[in-house]
């Protein structure tokens, strides 16, 4: 458009060079009682073409981090500090106005619920040529073409047709399409999927995350993918960062992470999933109490109070992100599972009868029988006209 | 799937409600109408927890809401204790809805905003309960109690104070507060988050064995309901497609519409690759005008001319098995026999 000038890309910025780095992100919201810490020092890298999922429960910061990076935080008493480096350009401190540059052309958001992140009394086409108009000086023919090769793209049928829809006229998933269709219009290279598929059923999730992954395998984007579901995650992701009240407490390649993990959090995130491999009535194992208070926050860890092999260092010391094992691998407990202090300090509190420690003691059990019936599955799963495993 | 027919239905003393035939109309503009629930029969003996699953509108919350006529069914049955619930009259159908209550899928707007928790979960008591308030409180804080909530920290709070799964367990505690024999549960952890959804779960196995519940549970998400059910029914665009104890359901799907379901679930490994040829393309098809013969078959992969033609009928694949499809996954009884 015309008034390109507000802000400048580096353009000699390396494409092997990772495309975002954030270093030590902090996000607080100042409120009369203080200040929440909804993101407090998140340090991330990741490379071009690469997808990484933020995971964790409700108010770990997760959402609130994805908006800071884009610079979404509007509110007026939102203080966003430490550094975010998009193709090498600074962009904590800069306004919405010069943002606005970067939004949709270089980086766009999908949002959880299509049922509000659409406006309900403008057509979708007029939504999805706003921005192709705006950031592309396309004239309104152009951008028709345009929006319609885009809901092709996203398999709306009929895309004529829906073009002069309004949101109510779709179902949910379609809605999502149409959203996903919107943030994808501009070729942005950076894509944020912010629960992309909580509001909707199992079989349109599958189709929506299908529909990602293969939209960014096109256009080589970069993803970020907010969830609470490591099961969705699983098999979409490259990177893993699972974040407890506003830090990253584990990040691991995902293959590495699901193999080999090192922080009791996110153990007890994969255990509370309820799996179609457990017969019925397998009792979960839910992740005792809640998320701790972000305005004053425990000292020591902050997973202490709900961690099964929590002892009395943690709850002093706040451990820091160190690097295990496998290259990329780093995680933030004094206790990491799979090593002989984590299974001392378990059997500790497992003699002192700490009810989490209990809990997470019949899990493992479980688990053993369970490993043993996953490998009589896997087996089964192999021998060919056998259709009925999954 | 279509999925009509009895020879899925059970006899026998221990049968709580037994729901046969179904229908649920609605009128839409036009002089049309919205078949949101054709022909559903099942039932539920006493201490079991039946899985109701299916896509959004599929008719799964209507069928559970029909239970309570709220809406009245347009045809069919709802036998509790013997009685016939669409037969009685308003007022001794307000009575009987002690002994049915409702859990719902939106925790925090299921909950008065303005009211004072300990006032939410006395109001079924005002109705029906002791009107003495020492006694009502008796009845209430016992029960927050059960269900994992301070009573006296939370008498005096409203809803905003607590978190989702915090009033989902509210929203138990006033389901609970009549001493009800079954509660249809609604989506109740859809709107949770994982941890939380796994709290849930185990408090409602918990207190289904405490005070011998019976349960319906209405979910997208089949692990979820394999996990809580004894029997699953699986549900398309209004008709049942197939019904079965949940373990056998899981290993054996004979329905292509549930086979296609169970490969949409995403699995919490790695090392399993997504196969993404699989799962339903398309748009679940209008109830104003729902396909002929088999409603899945639209969508179904295995749909030939027989599926267009003619309803599949319930068909036995064994005791606790049973399922509507012209071309089922495992094999099938070639009659559906009805036990009635």
């Amino acid at each position: 458009m015309t008034d390109t000038a507000d802000i400048t890309l580096d353009q000699g910025h390396l494409d092997d060079a990772p495309l975002l780095v954030v270093e030590n992100l902090k996000t607080h919201f100042i409120v009369p009682a203080g200040a929440v810490k909804a993101v407090d020092g998140v340090s991330l890298t990741l490379e071009r073409g690469k997808t990484l999922g933020v995971v964790g429960e409700s108010g770990s910061g997760k959402t609130i981090l994805s908006r800071s990076i884009m610079g979404l935080n509007v509110v007026s008493n939102a203080v966003t500090t430490g550094s975010v480096k998009y193709a090498g350009m600074e962009l904590v401190g800069r306004s919405p106005k010069e943002m606005k540059h970067l939004w949709g052309v270089e980086m766009a958001m999908v949002f959880q619920d299509p049922m509000t992140s659409l406006n309900p009394v403008v057509k979708i086409g007029r939504q999805l040529t706003e921005h192709v108009r705006q950031h592309l000086g396309m004239d309104k023919k152009a951008a028709r073409n345009v929006a319609i090769e885009l809901l092709k793209s996203v398999r709306i049928p009929e895309p004529e047709a829906r073009f002069d829809n309004y949101p109510h006229q779709m179902s949910g998933g379609m809605r999502q399409r149409v959203c996903i269709a919107i943030a994808l219009a501009c070729g942005p290279k950076m894509l944020f999927a912010d629960e992309p598929t909580t509001a909707l059923d199992v079989t349109v999730q599958h189709q929506i995350l299908n529909l990602l992954a293969a939209q960014q395998r096109d256009r080589f984007m970069t993803m970020i993918m907010v969830t609470h579901d490591l099961g969705v995650v699983a098999g979409r992701t490259d990177e893993i960062a699972v974040m407890y009240a506003g830090k990253v407490v584990e990040k691991a390649p995902t293959g590495a992470l699901f193999a080999d993990m090192h922080h009791p959090y996110t153990q007890a995130l994969l255990w509370s999933i309820p799996k179609t491999s457990q017969p019925k009535h397998t009792r979960l194992s839910a992740i005792a109490g809640r998320p701790p208070d972000l305005i004053k926050p425990p000292p020591g860890c902050k997973f202490a109070p709900r961690c099964p092999y929590a002892q009395d260092r943690c709850r002093e010391e706040e451990p820091t992100l160190q690097p295990a094992a496998t290259p990329g691998h780093e995680f933030a407990c004094h206790f990491p599972i799979g090593t002989p202090e984590n299974e001392d300090a378990f059997q500790r509190n497992l003699d002192a009868g700490r009810p989490q420690t209990l809990a997470a003691a019949g899990r493992l059990q479980a688990t053993d029988d369970l490993d043993a019936l996953e490998l009589h599955a896997a087996r089964a799963a192999q021998t060919p006209n056998d259709n009925e495993v999954h | 799937m279509a999925g009509s027919g009895t020879a899925h239905l059970r006899s026998g003393d221990d049968i709580l409600l037994s729901v046969n035939n179904l229908h649920v109309e609605f009128p839409a503009a036009g002089g049309r109408t919205v078949f949101a629930v054709s022909g559903i029969s099942f039932d539920i003996a006493k201490g079991e927890t039946l899985g109701l699953v299916g896509e959004s509108g599929c008719g799964k919350s209507t069928t559970g809401r029909a239970i309570l006529q709220l809406p009245k069914p347009t045809q069919g049955t709802v036998t509790l204790n013997g009685e016939d619930l669409t037969g009685v009259s308003d007022s001794v159908m307000r009575e009987r809805r002690t002994d049915i209550q409702m859990i719902f899928q939106d925790p925090i707007s299921s909950l008065n905003p303005r009211r004072m928790i300990g006032d939410v979960v006395a109001e079924p008591l005002e109705v029906w309960g002791p009107k003495d308030k020492d006694e009502q409180w008796a009845k209430v804080s016992k029960m927050l109690d059960a269900v994992g909530i301070d009573p006296d920290v939370a008498r005096y709070k409203r809803p905003h104070e607590f978190s989702g799964g915090q009033c989902q367990r509210i929203s138990i505690a006033r389901a609970l507060v009549l001493e009800p024999e079954l509660i249809i549960c609604d989506e109740p952890v859809s709107a949770l988050d994982v941890s939380v959804q796994a709290q849930i779960l185990n408090l409602l196995e918990d207190l289904k064995a405490e005070y011998g519940l019976t349960l319906v549970f209405i979910a997208h998400d089949l692990a979820v309901v394999k996990n809580i059910s004894d029997r699953v029914a699986v549900m398309y665009l209004g008709k049942m497609c197939e019904l079965s104890e949940s373990d056998e359901l899981y290993e054996h799907p004979a329905h292509p519409y549930t086979r296609l379901l169970l490969e949409s679930l995403p699995i919490p490994d790695p090392t399993v690759k997504i196969d993404d040829s699989v799962g339903i393309e398309g748009e679940l098809p209008s109830p104003l005008s729902p396909p002929s013969g088999c409603r899945f078959r639209t969508r179904c992969p295995l749909a030939d001319d027989i599926c267009a033609a003619v309803e599949p009928m319930m068909r036995r694949v064994n005791d606790e098995h049973y399922v509507a499809c012209h071309h089922p996954l495992v094999p099938v009884d070639e009659v559906g026999v009805s036990l009635r």
